[in-house]
């Protein structure tokens, strides 16, 4: 089991150095552009693009410039925005990552416990109005979209409803950090969890229900009954650890992008701060230093989510595990 | 004669089918003593599982309505609660069923299962169930059963994984075994210790044993009495003895003739019944096996007659006297066909 798992991490650090050396030649080897000149974003004079040139090695070659961007990003942490005039972009990105850490993992949270709870309710319910009900709020709640629902909610606590007794506990707009005030950390969180989650409480609970309603025809289900169990014994132990496959694989996936910056359009409408946010900016200047650094978080939280998920197989399911 | 252990009379299942239902098992009744081995046989699809699982209370009730009387030790298990249901299921009634491969859940180990099923009708600790489960796996012959009880499902063979499931089955003393298929799925060598181990089961336990096969020589071997099914009803039913030397139905007929004889000439080849059983929605009114009996007549249009002599019944219009003539013709025609 140890050794699967010392396996799975050491995968894990050869798929990230893949990742790094893809990105690095998309953003520097594409023929037909000059990185520097790119590096240095719109407007730059010729001695900064020259000077640029220079520091990262762009006249020397590609393995070099390889070594000198990854020393920049991982070692020294030194890779300066050249829009954003000398802003450092490493601790700039370790800076928002609290915040879009508390938004996703408060939101997960949020749709694991509601897409357990929709799934397994309408499965076990599978043909009621309950069941039918569930589904179709599950519907609306997939088909809304993030940046209507966003909007939608703000509208109605920010505006609208703030002076009623229901919303006026709702703070305005932004990201308290939880060490500095935890209830104000809380309250300015809720409504952006309830937001994200929407979307995924329908998709999880659509997914483990259709899952665990094959499970329940499973010969085992059949055995478990005929052993004397209750019903309830039956589909939480018997059917649910079974059916859990494709939500554990789709939950390291959302989790992993969502905190990569995926909540870029949550993140933007309530003011947060987060990693989201500060792509979705540095998109909209060309801010080639902070893309490139926040891409590269992004798909290490990805690959890192993924490995937790293999890890998360094995716990669940000992067909997995390796003798 | 003391009171049957079950007693099934005028069990009913119909399935909810577009445009009404369509009845799957019409008129089944039978019963089976203390310490008795009924052996229900038929093709795939006769309605042996389905009537079992719908005594059981294993269908999806949703979808399946069941009628008629299933009496355990003098209980209608139709009528009971669902938790009086759950408890005699396990303890009284205890399931093994076709598909060894399957009918374990994946992630929990063999111990932990059959534990579970101890702890679940008996106040013992969880040291004890799992102490239970070690000497279970030891009477049905699983070797080191110390080390047994702590693998998962996938990490044994069938036959043990058979064995593990015919243990769980008999860890809280049910008085009765419903062994589905037990064997269908093993190979020929473990299909015979499996029988072999449930010969000694219901010798030393004292369970009756209600064996679901299409196999005629398991019947042979294990059973006191016999059912046939056919598209959910019991064309014939007798003692072992009965049904062997004596049929009466010429669908037993038919099930006779495709077992090779050990003896004497051999034909040249084994005589089949032509086509496949109806469905559900296809049964004809009349005898149900019509279309594909090749003795036919215009009366079996008509429901056919319940014939009974002492124990032996069968449901078919051929009278004694002509059934030896008839059966004899059945050979020689199908012999000059082949």
């Amino acid at each position: 089991m140890i050794a699967a798992v010392l396996q799975r991490l050491v995968q894990m650090a050869f798929v990230m150095f893949g990742i790094s050396v893809l990105v690095f030649l998309i953003f520097f080897a594409t023929p037909g552009a000059d990185p520097a000149a790119r590096l240095a974003g719109r407007n730059a004079s010729p001695e900064t693009v020259q000077q640029i040139r220079h520091e990262f090695g762009f006249d020397r070659p590609l393995p070099v410039q390889y070594a000198i961007m990854m020393k920049k990003l991982f070692i020294t942490q030194d890779l300066t925005s050249f829009v954003n005039r000398g802003e450092k972009v490493v601790p700039e990105i370790l800076a928002a990552a609290p915040a879009t850490l508390s938004l996703v993992a408060g939101a997960a949270l949020l749709w694991v416990l509601g897409g357990l709870f929709v799934g397994v309710i309408s499965a076990a319910t599978r043909g009621s109005w309950l069941d039918r009900s569930l589904m179709i709020l599950a519907l609306i709640g997939i088909s809304m979209p993030v940046f209507w629902l966003a909007s939608m909610a703000n509208l109605v606590t920010q505006s609208a409803y703030h002076d009623s007794w229901a919303f006026s506990w709702v703070p305005e707009l932004g990201y308290t950090p939880l060490t500095k005030n935890p209830l104000r950390w809380f309250q300015g969180l809720v409504i952006p969890w309830l937001t994200l989650a929407t979307l995924y409480v329908g998709i999880y609970g659509r997914v483990l229900r259709a899952n665990l309603i094959e499970t329940l025809q499973e010969d085992y289900i059949r055995t478990a009954r005929a052993k004397g169990l209750s019903e309830t014994r039956v589909l939480l132990r018997h059917g649910l650890r079974t059916s859990l496959a494709a939500f554990v694989t789709m939950f390291g996936l959302d989790f992993g992008s969502l905190v990569g910056g995926a909540a870029l359009l949550t993140e933007v409408l309530f003011g947060i701060n987060g990693v989201g946010r500060l792509t979705y900016i540095a998109l909209g200047n060309l801010d080639l230093p902070m893309i490139l650094a926040s891409v590269m978080y992004a798909s290490f939280f990805v690959v890192g989510a993924n490995a937790v998920v293999d890890i998360l197989y094995a716990v669940i399911d000992p067909r997995v595990r390796k003798e | 004669m003391p009171a049957p252990l079950l007693d099934v009379s005028g069990l009913r299942v119909s399935f909810a089918a577009d445009g009404g239902r369509s009845t799957a098992i019409q008129d089944v009744s039978f019963n089976v003593g203390a310490g008795e081995v009924l052996s229900i046989v038929g093709e795939s699809g006769s309605g042996k599982t389905l009537s079992l699982l719908s005594v059981l209370g294993l269908i999806d009730r949703r979808t399946t309505f069941v009628e008629g009387r299933a009496l355990f030790n003098g209980r209608d298990l139709f009528t009971l609660p669902p938790r009086e249901l759950r408890r005699i299921r396990g303890a009284g009634i205890a399931l093994i069923s076709q598909d060894p491969m399957t009918a374990l859940t994946p992630v929990f180990t063999i111990g932990d299962q059959i534990a579970e099923q101890i702890l679940a009708h008996e106040k013992v600790s969880r040291r004890a169930a799992r102490a239970r489960a070690v000497d279970l796996l030891r009477e049905v012959g699983i070797p080191s059963p110390e080390e047994a009880v702590r693998r998962f499902p996938h990490q044994l063979s069938g036959g043990m994984r058979q064995r593990a499931v015919i243990a769980m089955a008999l860890s809280c003393n049910p008085a009765l075994l419903i062994a589905d298929e037990p064997t269908t799925a093993l190979d020929v060598t473990v299909q015979a210790q499996v029988l072999d181990l449930l010969r000694r089961l219901r010798r030393d336990h004292g369970s009756s044993i209600v064996l679901i096969t299409h196999d005629m020589g398991v019947v042979a071997e294990m059973a006191d009495r016999v059912m046939v099914m056919y598209a959910g009803r019991v064309v014939e039913g007798g003692t072992v003895r009965e049904i062997f030397e004596d049929p009466w139905h010429p669908y037993s007929w038919g099930l006779m003739n495709s077992i090779p004889p050990v003896r004497g000439a051999k034909p040249a080849r084994l005589v089949s019944i032509p086509g496949t059983p109806p469905t559900p929605q296809d049964i004809p009114p009349g005898c149900a096996f019509a279309p594909r009996c090749r003795l036919r007549r215009p009366a079996c249009a008509a429901p056919p007659p319940r014939q009974e002599a002492g124990g032996h019944q069968a449901l078919c219009l051929i009278e004694a006297a002509e059934r030896p003539g008839l059966r004899a013709g059945l050979w020689t025609a199908e012999g000059t066909a082949a």
